[in-house]
């Protein structure tokens, strides 16, 4: 059983150009920890400071949003094609959801480095 | 020209040089320009506005174009109408209509984000533009490239209203209709942007297109005296607007240009595509997507690119989202027309709806000063009111044909309605 997983050209400066990779991961945790293995570099980028995947990057099975086919449960058939599509928001991880959580030991989300309003590191508008 | 202005990670902080990109390569989250406020105060005065055209450019130092760029593209700087007649439908007595059904060249308010979005494109160097589009998009690319000389390649769902594929072919655009949802339209569109070099608008020139959404916020303000209302209805589907109009309240504060105050921002959306009003109501931080199934396919977008930060700027202002069935939609489409002479298409049927539910419901009260946003044209979406109005008979050219036929409507209208007039 295999399938074919086509990264985003995002992850490239941390796959050495690398495009895709075939897979024989059973499910989504499988397959990301895959990739990880893959592409050591790619893994702290992948996951937020607790450990979980994080909530920009998200998967699609044969053109089908992998949250609407089960998630973590949908068990890939030999032949799909796997597609990873960082900031197209939604976030398949939620602060109450750790099924693709390593590790966790807080759901606390990170702290904003800079503001989303005045971009300043030291905020000037709140 | 803006003073300055970067991109900058809207999760890890990390900022970036201009370019024709929209992802952080570290964290993966989306990107954001930031204008160099605190040059910006050096110059930008409410003077120095107002001095500037009568179009969304008067407000150009604050927007992410190169320091030469000429504007070619004269969109904004559209009515905010005082609503009184449907103010008395809904309860509500300092209401006011930003009426973006009026945007020229295209009839929404997406005519600001592409005149950005297209003056970073050819500041990139894109010979070629294109979008992911529920029909909006899609009309204002297409005719501000064609005035810019841009080759175009548009992606629709392929169910779109027959006016916004009409309204995009005009123009020359190389339309391609997609077996599926917006969703899936905005996917692929993804994938070709990392294999083309072309200019996407919302895919990698998303974080300068969106900025073409501040100009609403800019221009209620400076509508209203230089003073910022006490609510907002905005409607969402992305969910970039209502985030941008904040940003840009905020930017004003900053500046100096208005006197800070508390605004509430309240979100509408169809029920049936209801996924940031959903996170709202929830208290969610997340957006769990949904299949759009609505009338409403302006705002149709299951999983919103802005939909977290959507739902933030909602709750940080003690604002609150509320969604609406399409019979709504359609009755609120009608009742706008009939109060205030704006004929909006379905998105605007949600807007108006939802404000009038939120007025309904108390959490906004009658004398605040509230602005509800228009976004778009009825004239798209003529397909939801097919069958609502009869034709009626011809009648001869006569006086006593005329005559007979105005004591028959009024015996009809006294039969039904008895003698009260209602719609």
């Amino acid at each position: 059983m295999s399938v074919r997983v086509l990264l985003p050209n995002a992850f490239q400066k941390h796959t050495n150009g690398a495009k895709e990779i075939q897979s024989t991961a059973a499910n989504l945790p499988a397959l990301i920890e895959d990739i990880e293995t893959h592409f050591p570099a790619l893994k702290t980028h992948l996951r937020d400071e607790t450990g979980n995947v994080r909530r920009f990057i998200n998967f699609y099975v044969n053109e089908e949003d992998i949250r609407f086919l089960g998630n973590e449960k949908y068990a890939f058939q030999d032949g799909d094609e796997v597609l990873v599509i960082p900031s197209i928001a939604g976030g398949s991880c939620g602060e109450d959801d750790t099924r693709l959580a390593q590790n966790v030991t807080s759901s606390r989300r990170p702290v904003l480095r800079c503001c989303s309003y005045c971009g300043q590191e030291e905020c000037i508008c709140y | 020209m803006a003073s300055s202005y970067e991109l900058c990670c809207r999760e890890c902080g990390r900022k970036y040089a201009n370019a024709p990109l929209s992802i952080c390569d570290e964290c993966f989250s989306p990107l954001e320009v930031q204008v160099d406020l605190e040059a910006a105060k050096k110059t930008v005065t409410r003077e120095t506005i107002a001095q500037g055209p009568t179009n969304m450019w008067r407000y150009q130092a604050l927007l992410p174009v190169s320091e030469n760029y000429v504007p070619q593209t004269p969109a904004g700087w559209t009515p905010l109408l005082k609503a009184p007649r449907l103010a008395g439908r809904i309860g509500a007595n300092n209401l006011y209509i930003k009426n973006d059904a009026v945007c020229l060249p295209t009839l929404s308010f997406k005519d600001r984000v592409v005149a950005v979005a297209l003056a970073a494109a050819q500041d990139f160097g894109f010979d070629t533009v294109g979008c992911s589009s529920t029909g909006n998009l899609a009309n204002a690319v297409a005719a501000q490239a064609a005035r810019l000389g841009l080759k175009t390649y548009i992606l629709v769902p392929a169910d779109l209203e027959a006016a916004k594929i009409l309204n995009t072919q005009v123009y020359g655009a190389n339309l391609i209709r997609i077996d599926g949802n917006y969703d899936h339209v905005n996917r692929l569109c993804s994938q070709i942007a990392d294999r083309f070099h072309w200019g996407f608008v919302n895919v990698n020139l998303r974080p300068y297109y969106a900025e073409g959404s501040k100009t609403v916020g800019y221009e209620i303000a400076e509508q209203l005296g230089w003073r910022l209302p006490d609510n907002v209805v905005v409607p969402m589907a992305g969910g970039s607007l209502i985030t941008k109009i904040r940003k840009a309240f905020r930017e004003l504060v900053v500046l100096g240009l208005v006197e800070d105050k508390p605004v509430r921002f309240f979100g509408a959306q169809a029920t049936g595509c209801s996924p940031i009003a959903k996170a709202v109501k929830s208290g969610a931080d997340h957006i769990e997507p949904q299949r759009p199934s609505t009338i409403a396919r302006s705002l149709a977008i299951g999983n919103p690119a802005d939909g977290v930060y959507a739902a933030r700027a909602i709750r940080e202002s003690g604002g609150w989202a509320e969604d609406v069935s399409d019979v709504e939609i359609v009755s609120a489409i009608q009742e706008l027309a009939e109060t205030e002479g704006i004929f909006t298409e379905t998105a605007g049927g949600v807007t108006t709806a939802v404000t009038a539910r939120l007025y309904a419901h108390g959490r906004i009260k009658p004398g605040e000063l509230t602005v509800s946003c228009i976004t778009g044209n009825g004239l798209k979406t003529t397909d939801v009111l097919q069958g609502a109005y009869e034709q009626g008979q011809a009648i001869r050219p006569r006086l006593t044909d005329f005559e007979n036929y105005i004591n028959e409507i009024k015996e009809l209208n006294e039969l039904v309605t008895g003698g009260v007039n209602v719609r």
